[in-house]
């Protein structure tokens, strides 16, 4: 079949919906870039916003819609904001602060580089004649998402609310100011 | 009771006696002394009532096996005949009166009942080797001794000399002992047996053992380490740096005697070697000549008695070597009786004179005018050792003499013609020298006749001045002025005020007191009670027989006439000779007297052997110009004062090249094996400081090797997946 | 489509977290960079999903649970962050270092300047001499150093 996609889907064809996909993925990847390189902290989470952003279109071009809008509400709504604060909270410096990188950076770099090379060469040699076929019915509609969901995965599902009943337990009680430690100071 | 349960009682008493003694020594002192002498008579009665019970018929065996012990099995076996039976009386007798003297020896000893338990447990390790039927039980008696020696030598550990005399006996003793081991190994592999009884029924079958003379010479090396055989006899005169009662214990029935005893009890497995004969004959000649001349050069009482025991052991292993144990066995009963008697006579004379050298001695006027109970009963126990007809040493050495008489001439079957020859002749000779050097030790040990005038003996007074004119002593008042000599003394003398001096600083505790020295009762009724044998032990030559081996010990008429005539030359000559010392003697003042009188006796005599050396600058000898030994020997007399060197040929064949090994060894430890050591713990340390420096607390670092690692890894893997 | 486009853009952006992780200074930056390299991995979901045409649309699934674990997850990161901040005067990775080899630390706290002694000082708590902690920290830099000393004045 792969052989057959490959006789048909050129590579060098590219259909309009790669096309869209390869832009936005370009886009996503700059803005992730400047995320982890930028000297302005308070940037670095507004450029985090756009690259989570352009990955829910690259989700809703996948045909996973109820994705792509969770990824809106969580990422970009809650997670983000709750960053913001994070830095606020930690009276992070507005502006350009010349130590944002550590000194290890260039190793950083050497291994990610690495990294990769390692993973898109693996990749690259794994899927070259593969393709998605997304012609069919779309797999990720809130419909089939909610069907799935609460018909296979109930179990998981339920169990997942306990762990963010805990996570959110844990991070009250981690932020909360101990009397104790008050009395010390 | 019967006869083995008594036997064995024999040695389990004075052992129990020994650990009770060690047990409550410190905190029963009222006990020590009954637990020191009782167990030890009770075991001497016990033994005579065993020795009558057996009397002298078959043998009585009895044996015990605790518990299986592979393929050679040992037993607990008990093995009484004549010569076990009489040997064991000779040791209670020695050991009771060694035991009842000590109790007046050592009164006021802080270590006397540490002391005493040694006693009783070497004893009871003698007894045992006496009694034992089984190599291996008697092995244990054997070592037991040899420790016991170490203790009882090293007793005054407080001086240098006695430090050193138990480690040689120790060590000497040791180095006979491993051959002795192996031998002993080679003799139950060869015989398929541990017990003595079987061991004797191999020996004596057709085919005998498989290698005789190599466990015969194996053995010999233990018994001339235990025995003080030439040439590993050099500890014993050292030894005599142990108190006196110990020395009489050692010399007379326990661990000398013990070789002896083994080898007459297996004589026949000597006897299947002509060589080892042969060896045992050459080594009793040398022993034999080479003791009595030294004996001839000592200056210390103790030394010369010292070298006297290795003489008269000498003839005992000879008569071993002619293959008479009967004789061997009379002789060292009657040399046990009459040299416990001589040491414990000297322990008397050595307390009395305040010194232990004979050219002190004789220079005192009235020695035996204070102690006569000494004197006369010395005086027999030498003549018994010069062999002189009616006392008990004639009999038993002219049957020694008779028996190699025999073998010399060929009557003795299985017996080398060689080693017969050459232990008459050398008991001959010795007979000749025993006498001189018995003659010498009476005549300088006070005795009448020609007296050196007063004013020629010169003593020094040991302790401040002021001590010595207020409570003059007798040989205060015999010497020209109270307090240290002036300038006419010769340069020995001088040396020995300055020793006398140092040992009365070291010893702050002495007891000054103005009396003359007693000696308690007790040591000189102990001397009365050994007379006896001493003197009387030749009226059983006629018994005897019956309970050994039924060989007759009569003495015959030539060895008698020859050695009775040998004897009375070399007395006659000693007295000539000393005749004419004496003379030059008036001339040369010397002597001192280092220990102070009427302090304890093994206090005063732990002094005179700590002052020997620093008074007449050797342990042994003495410049004395009054000792005939001197002209006897002419210019022999320095190098048989030395014990002919023996001691400088053994630290050079051993002692340094041992010494120089371990220098080897603490090199090779020091900068070779501990270079590897260092090296190791310093690269660990090194590897450590480079590894301790990547942990640097840097979170972001640890990750970032640990995904630089975790890539490398995953792109071996997906090369190694691909095939690449 | 393709399916190296995602693939490539999902490992692309993975490591671009990776590099985030490893090199950037501040806690907060860090979890950022952990956020992109969950959502490089829930691309990956979501695309092998579409191409497996799975039944159990198990992709999809788990990109959701792990959108959720991510957000329990900054939840709680955010949270050690300010405690950590509160305790320590400093949201920077690289000055919390008590897990250093105590010579190592010494040694290497002179070419590190402030970041060696501030947090060392400042870790041993309030039983340590008061002169250590603040000395340390205002070595670090006055713009650190005063938000530290007023952090702690309004603790």
């Amino acid at each position: 079949m792969s052989l057959l996609a490959a006789q048909t889907q050129g590579f060098l064809s590219p259909t309009g919906v790669e096309i869209a996909f390869l832009l936005v993925g370009i886009v996503t990847l700059g803005a992730a870039v400047v995320t982890v390189t930028t000297k302005q902290l308070v940037h670095a989470a507004l450029w985090l916003v756009v690259a989570l952003g352009g990955l829910a279109v690259e989700y809703l071009l996948l045909t996973a819609e109820f994705i792509a809008w969770v990824q809106v509400l969580i990422y970009v709504g809650s997670v983000i904001v709750l960053l913001l604060f994070g830095l606020m909270l930690t009276r992070a410096p507005i502006g350009r602060s010349p130590d944002a990188d550590s000194g290890n950076r260039w190793v950083a770099l050497g291994v990610a580089v690495a990294a990769a090379a390692a993973l898109v060469w693996v990749v690259v040699d794994a899927f070259r004649a593969t393709w998605i076929d997304l012609d069919g019915p779309a797999r990720g509609t809130t419909e089939v998402s909610g069907r799935m969901l609460f018909r296979h995965w109930v179990l998981p599902f339920e169990g997942l609310s306990v762990l963010l009943l805990a996570a959110l337990v844990g991070a009250i009680v981690l932020s909360r100011l101990r009397k104790d430690t008050e009395e010390k100071r | 009771m019967t006869t083995t349960t008594l036997a064995t009682l024999v040695p389990l008493l004075p052992f129990l006696g020994a650990v009770a003694g060690l047990l409550t020594g410190r905190r029963a002192p009222g006990f020590v002394r009954p637990l020191a002498v009782l167990p030890t008579l009770a075991a001497a009665v016990l033994a005579v009532l065993v020795a009558l019970r057996q009397g002298g018929g078959d043998p009585v065996d009895a044996a015990t096996r605790l518990t299986p012990t592979g393929s050679v099995p040992i037993d607990l076996a008990l093995h009484l005949d004549g010569f076990a039976v009489l040997v064991a009386v000779l040791v209670g007798l020695v050991a009771t009166c060694v035991q009842l003297y000590s109790t007046g020896y050592l009164r006021d000893d802080p270590r006397y009942s540490s002391y005493a338990a040694f006693v009783s447990l070497f004893t009871a390790a003698m007894l045992l080797v006496v009694y034992s039927g089984d190599v291996m039980v008697l092995l244990v008696g054997w070592e037991v001794m040899g420790i016991c020696s170490y203790f009882l030598v090293g007793h005054y550990w407080e001086t240098e000399a006695a430090r050193s005399a138990s480690l040689k006996a120790f060590l000497v003793t040791k180095l006979g002992d491993v051959p002795f081991l192996i031998g002993i190994f080679a003799l139950a592999a060869d015989a398929g047996t541990f017990r003595i009884n079987g061991i004797l029924t191999a020996a004596n079958s057709g085919d005998g053992l498989d290698h005789p003379t190599l466990v015969a010479l194996l053995l010999l090396a233990g018994v001339a380490g235990k025995s003080a055989q030439f040439p590993l006899h050099t500890w014993l005169p050292d030894a005599m740096a142990g108190p006196t009662p110990v020395s009489a214990l050692i010399h007379a029935a326990t661990m000398v005697a013990a070789g002896v005893y083994f080898v007459a009890r297996l004589l026949p497995v000597f006897a299947a070697s002509a060589a080892a004969m042969v060896v045992l004959g050459l080594m009793a000649a040398a022993t034999m000549v080479g003791s009595a001349l030294a004996a001839l050069a000592q200056d210390d009482i103790k030394r010369v008695l010292a070298y006297s025991t290795i003489g008269q052991l000498g003839y005992m292993t000879g008569a071993l070597a002619v293959g008479e144990r009967g004789a061997a066995v009379f002789h060292l009963l009657t040399h046990g009786a009459f040299k416990a008697l001589l040491f414990l006579g000297a322990g008397v004379l050595i307390h009395v004179a305040g010194t232990n050298s004979l050219a002190a001695m004789s220079r005192m006027r009235d020695l035996r005018q204070r102690a006569p109970d000494a004197f006369w009963t010395m005086t027999v126990a030498l003549l018994a050792l010069a062999a002189v007809p009616p006392f008990s040493g004639f009999f038993s050495k002219e049957a020694i003499l008779g028996a190699a008489e025999h073998a010399a001439l060929g009557d003795a079957p299985g017996v080398p013609v060689l080693a017969g020859w050459t232990v008459l002749v050398s008991g001959l000779v010795t007979a000749l020298l025993t006498a001189a050097y018995a003659s010498r030790l009476w005549l300088l040990t006070g005795v009448p006749g020609a007296k050196p005038e007063s004013g020629a003996a010169a003593t020094a007074e040991p302790g401040p001045p002021s001590t010595a004119t207020a409570a003059p002593s007798p040989r205060a008042a015999s010497g020209a002025a109270p307090g240290p000599r002036p300038a006419a003394g010769p340069e020995p003398g001088a040396e020995a005020g300055a020793g006398a001096a140092g040992a009365g600083a070291a010893g702050p505790g002495v007891a000054v007191s103005g009396h003359p020295a007693r000696t308690p009762f007790v040591m000189n009724a102990v001397l009365w009670v050994l007379f006896l044998p001493a003197a009387g032990l030749g009226v059983t030559v006629g018994v005897l027989p019956g309970w050994f081996d039924g060989h007759s010990l009569a003495p015959t008429l030539t060895t008698s006439v020859l050695g009775t005539g040998l004897a009375l030359v070399g007395m006659i000559v000693t007295y000539a000779t000393w005749r004419l010392t004496t003379s030059l003697g008036r001339r040369a003042p010397m002597g001192a007297v280092a220990a102070h009188p009427g302090v304890d006796p093994a206090q005063s005599e732990a002094e005179a052997i700590a002052t020997h050396e620093p008074a007449y600058g050797d342990i042994a000898a003495a410049h004395d110009p009054a000792d005939p030994a001197r002209l006897l020997l002419g210019p022999m007399h320095r190098h048989a004062a030395a014990g002919f060197h023996l001691d400088a040929v053994w630290s050079a064949l051993f002692v340094r090249p041992v010494r120089a090994a371990a220098r080897m060894v603490r090199f090779l430890d020091r900068e070779v094996v501990d270079t590897y050591v260092d090296g190791a713990g310093g690269a660990a340390r090194l590897l450590g400081a480079a590894v301790r420096r990547a942990q640097t607390g840097n979170v972001q670092t640890y990750l970032g090797a640990l995904l630089a690692g975790s890539v490398v890894l995953a792109v071996a893997a997906v090369l190694v997946a691909a095939g690449a | 489509m393709h399916l190296a486009y995602p693939a490539v853009l999902a490992a692309l952006l993975f490591c671009t977290g990776l590099y985030g992780v490893l090199a950037r200074r501040n806690a907060i930056l860090v979890l950022m960079s952990v956020e992109l390299m969950l959502n490089a991995v829930n691309l990956n979901l979501v695309a092998f999903d579409v191409w497996l045409r799975d039944a159990l649309h198990a992709g999809q699934a788990l990109t959701l649970f792990t959108i959720a674990i991510a957000a329990a997850e900054i939840g709680i990161g955010l949270a050690i962050v300010l405690l950590v901040y509160r305790n320590r005067g400093s949201s920077d990775i690289d000055r919390l270092r008590d897990l250093a080899e105590g010579d190592a630390q010494d040694a290497a706290a002179p070419p590190d300047g402030p970041g060696g002694t501030g947090p060392g000082g400042a870790g041993r708590g309030p039983g340590t001499p008061p002169g250590d902690g603040p000395d340390g920290t205002d070595n670090g830099g006055t713009d650190n150093g005063g938000t530290d000393n007023k952090a702690e004045a309004a603790a």
